[in-house]
């Protein structure tokens, strides 16, 4: 069955309908989660350093400490307000046909974000990232299937300072007709004037609600705490109905408990505190549960990105989400490979497949290397094949007449074969064709020495050399434009 | 006897346990014991076990962590008796940590701290979120050799800058040596700014800030 013809929007491949299964915690287990984050909530308390965020806990009886910033709030009222939270809705894109579902069937990639050098697609050589970057990465992503959605891939160092975030919200808008998600605006300010740049493109700042065209992501501060900015900027998101999430990234024996359990629990209290003050102040916005755990390195406290315990982080942290019924956005594809290699493409399978398996709704991210510093245009088109990979795996094994293929086998009988089967021809393009996989003879390889990294290069190069999405509206850059003027000093 | 007690010493250190460490300073202090002695034939031969261990993969960071603590509490019961005596700990030189303004990433900062600590520093860690003024303040009041800053991100990065300029404008430079790090910082950034040091981690920052006070050698 062409299921994912169904569901798939303009050259956006999402993950849907799955046959796999994975049970990484039981009933039970997330019971015992949730019960532990009450209590650290609770008892230890969160810090949240916003006067805006402690007058409206104050507001609903929390336990203030205004001394030291610190928020305790009985279970009740934790429950009471995430129930509030939208079980499902859209990411609007710039080209309506490219709206995203976040309904728990849809598995959605993104690009990674926030690199600080880039291995440059011409040279090869490690610098420091720029503005062009920023565009450039869009428009490749805004060709590939593979990628649903952004996040600002890098930074744009050459940018000022006070409006960097704003220049390179526009700058993807600019390339590509896909939703943008933020992960680099984190103050009043700058999140003020990114509304106003969404406003331009949904049609007013009402229509956001209905057309969210950007969403914001905020880091919480393991442990048990937040950042100011993070949380005034998504106050301002979810008051004008801009999906928000917060991402813990608790990394076990620095910012979280060594073990597992006591991680997820750390920084369960994290997201669900940020989010329930979100359904306080603004109920029904839309909001989404965030996370990149990882273990830290013993030897030097690394923040590893990759590893195992990355991987079932991946899985067990949309147990908690779907428990709490709100979207996930999950960390994968993390690696601290510093070129694309075999530990690269391990670990990017094995996280993407782990959070994939349980419908994570947002995918993050292809292209990084260097533990998310380093972006490489031939880790991201590899990436996205390992996407490809998991998304032909999540369609399972189809059991029908049709798919157990009686009439050629009796056709073709004991010996002979399948090639001349018309049987065969109807159903050859469901096997997987890879891009980058070296099949070839070993003579081949043996004249050219080349592989997967060459292939993926040339492919991001001729993309975009080629690619010219449609353009962004003239009038609606000079104001955006303007916007960014405004915040620049 | 006393070689019993340091032997204690050395292993309430390696295991990191901060209780036992104090108790047995009070012991060595009310045996008479020279406080100088405690410390160095009894605890610090814990922490060059355990960073012995470290250097050879065997021991881990919550370890090394860990023997610092429980150095640190021998030593705040130690370093009033030497007071008493006129006599102080040679210490390898002062430093103020911070993580810059607007940055709330503290742990390779915190790192960097301990190895600095149990390399024989002297150690004001300000926390994260730090602005300009409070850093040079704390150096000016403590009398420091060196700042530290760390910047994780590309927007507070040139907080270090600010930092360098406003010492330069003092003329507190080359009294006060700056000593930069973390994800954004690279060679290139280092030399435009002018600091004096960088290092791209932890272990790496200890050797620079011997050089930087002039003890590379040790
Ligand atoms: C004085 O002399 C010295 C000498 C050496 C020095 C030194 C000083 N300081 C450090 N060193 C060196 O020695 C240390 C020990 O070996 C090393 O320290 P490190 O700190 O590098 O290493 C630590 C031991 C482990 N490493 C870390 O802890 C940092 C890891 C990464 C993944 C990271 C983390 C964990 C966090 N983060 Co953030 N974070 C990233 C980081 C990516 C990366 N791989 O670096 C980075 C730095 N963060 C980033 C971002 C964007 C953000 N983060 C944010 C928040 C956080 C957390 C709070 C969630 C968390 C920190 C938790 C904590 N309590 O510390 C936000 C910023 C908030 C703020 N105002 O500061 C937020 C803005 C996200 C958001 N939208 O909210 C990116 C910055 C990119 C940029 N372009 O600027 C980033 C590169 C990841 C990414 N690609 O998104 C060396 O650098």
């Amino acid at each position: 069955m062409p299921r994912e013809g169904l569901m798939s929007q303009k050259n956006i491949k999402t993950i849907s309908n799955p046959k796999l299964k994975l049970e990484v915690l039981t009933k039970e287990d997330v019971q015992k989660i949730h019960n532990a984050t009450l209590q650290i909530i609770e008892k230890v308390g969160v810090r949240f350093p916003s006067k805006r965020a402690l007058e409206i806990w104050e507001a609903v009886g929390a336990e203030v400490d205004h001394e030291k910033k610190i928020v305790r709030v009985k279970p009740q009222i934790i429950e009471d307000a995430i129930k509030k939270a939208p079980p499902a809705y859209k990411l609007a894109a710039r080209d309506p046909q490219q709206d995203l579902q976040l309904d728990g069937n849809h598995v959605n990639l993104g690009t990674d974000g926030c690199g600080v050098e880039v291995i440059d697609i011409n040279t090869g050589e490690k610098r420091t990232s720029c503005l062009q970057d920023v565009r450039d990465i869009a428009r490749i992503a805004d060709a590939t299937e593979e990628v649903a959605f952004h996040w600002v891939a890098v930074s744009a160092q050459d940018a000022p300072v006070e409006a960097r975030g704003l220049h390179e919200l526009k700058a993807v808008w600019e390339s590509s007709t896909k939703h943008v998600q933020t992960e680099s605006i984190y103050n009043v300010e700058e999140a003020k004037a990114a509304i106003e740049m969404a406003a331009l493109l949904a049609g007013g700042k009402d229509k956001l609600k209905d057309r969210p065209v950007l969403s914001l992501m905020q880091c919480t501060a393991p442990p048990l705490g937040h950042d100011g900015g993070s949380l005034d900027a998504a106050l301002l998101a979810a008051e004008v109905g801009i999906p928000t999430g917060f991402m813990t990234m608790a990394a076990c024996a620095t910012t979280g408990p060594t073990t597992m359990a006591g991680n997820l629990a750390v920084g369960n209290a994290e997201v669900i505190t940020a989010t329930a003050l979100l359904q306080i102040a603004f109920p029904g916005a839309p909001v989404f549960y965030a996370a990149a755990q990882t273990a830290s390195d013993l030897k030097t406290g690394a923040y590893t990105g990759g590893g195992p315990e990355d991987f079932l982080f991946g899985a067990a942290t949309n147990v908690l989400a779907d428990f709490y019924n709100i979207p996930l956005s999950m960390g994968a594809f993390a690696t601290g490979a510093k070129e694309p290699n075999w530990q690269a493409g391990l670990e990017g399978a094995m996280s993407s497949f782990m959070a994939s398996v349980v419908m994570s709704d947002m995918l993050l991210g292809c292209g990084f290397l260097h533990g998310s510093r380093i972006w490489s245009y031939a880790e991201m088109m590899m990436d996205c094949e390992i996407f490809s990979i998991v998304h032909k795996m999540m369609q399972g094994i189809e059991v029908n007449d049709e798919t157990l293929a009686m009439d050629s086998i009796a056709n073709v009988g004991p010996g002979g074969h399948y090639l001349a089967q018309k049987h065969t021809r109807k159903h050859m393009r469901e096997l997987f064709m890879p891009q980058f996989m070296d099949r070839r003879p070993y003579s081949e390889w043996e004249t050219k020495k080349d592989d997967a990294r060459d292939w993926a290069l040339s492919k991001a190069r001729k993309t975009l050399k080629e690619h010219q999405p449609d353009p962004l509206d003239e009038k609606i850059g000079q104001e955006m434009d303007r916007i960014i003027k405004s915040v620049e000093k | 006897m006393s070689e019993e007690l340091y032997k204690e010493m050395a292993q309430c250190i390696i295991d990191g346990d901060s209780d036992i460490s104090a108790e047995l300073a009070r012991k060595s202090i009310e045996l008479n014991m020279h406080p100088l002695d405690a410390i160095t034939k009894g605890f610090v031969i814990g922490v060059n076990y355990i960073g012995d261990q470290f250097g050879k993969g065997e021991a881990f960071l919550p370890e090394l962590v860990m023997a610092g603590e429980a150095m640190k509490a021998a030593v705040a019961v130690l370093e009033p008796e030497l007071l008493k005596l006129g006599e102080a700990r040679e210490m390898m030189g002062k430093v103020v940590l911070a993580t810059v303004e607007g940055d709330i990433h503290e742990i390779g900062k915190t790192l960097v701290g301990t190895m600095l600590s149990a390399s024989g520093f002297e150690v004001v860690d300000l926390g994260v979120d730090q602005p300009a003024d409070k850093i040079i303040g704390k150096a000016l009041e403590i009398d420091a050799q060196i700042i530290g800053m760390s910047a994780l991100l590309t927007t507070t990065m040139v907080r270090q800058r600010e930092v360098i300029e406003e010492l330069d404008k003092e003329g507190l430079r080359p009294r006060i040596k700056v000593m930069v790090g973390g994800a954004p910082i690279t060679r290139d950034w280092v030399e435009k700014i002018k600091a004096d040091g960088y290092s791209e981690d932890a272990i790496g920052a200890v050797k620079i800030a011997k050089d930087l006070v002039g003890k590379g050698d040790q």
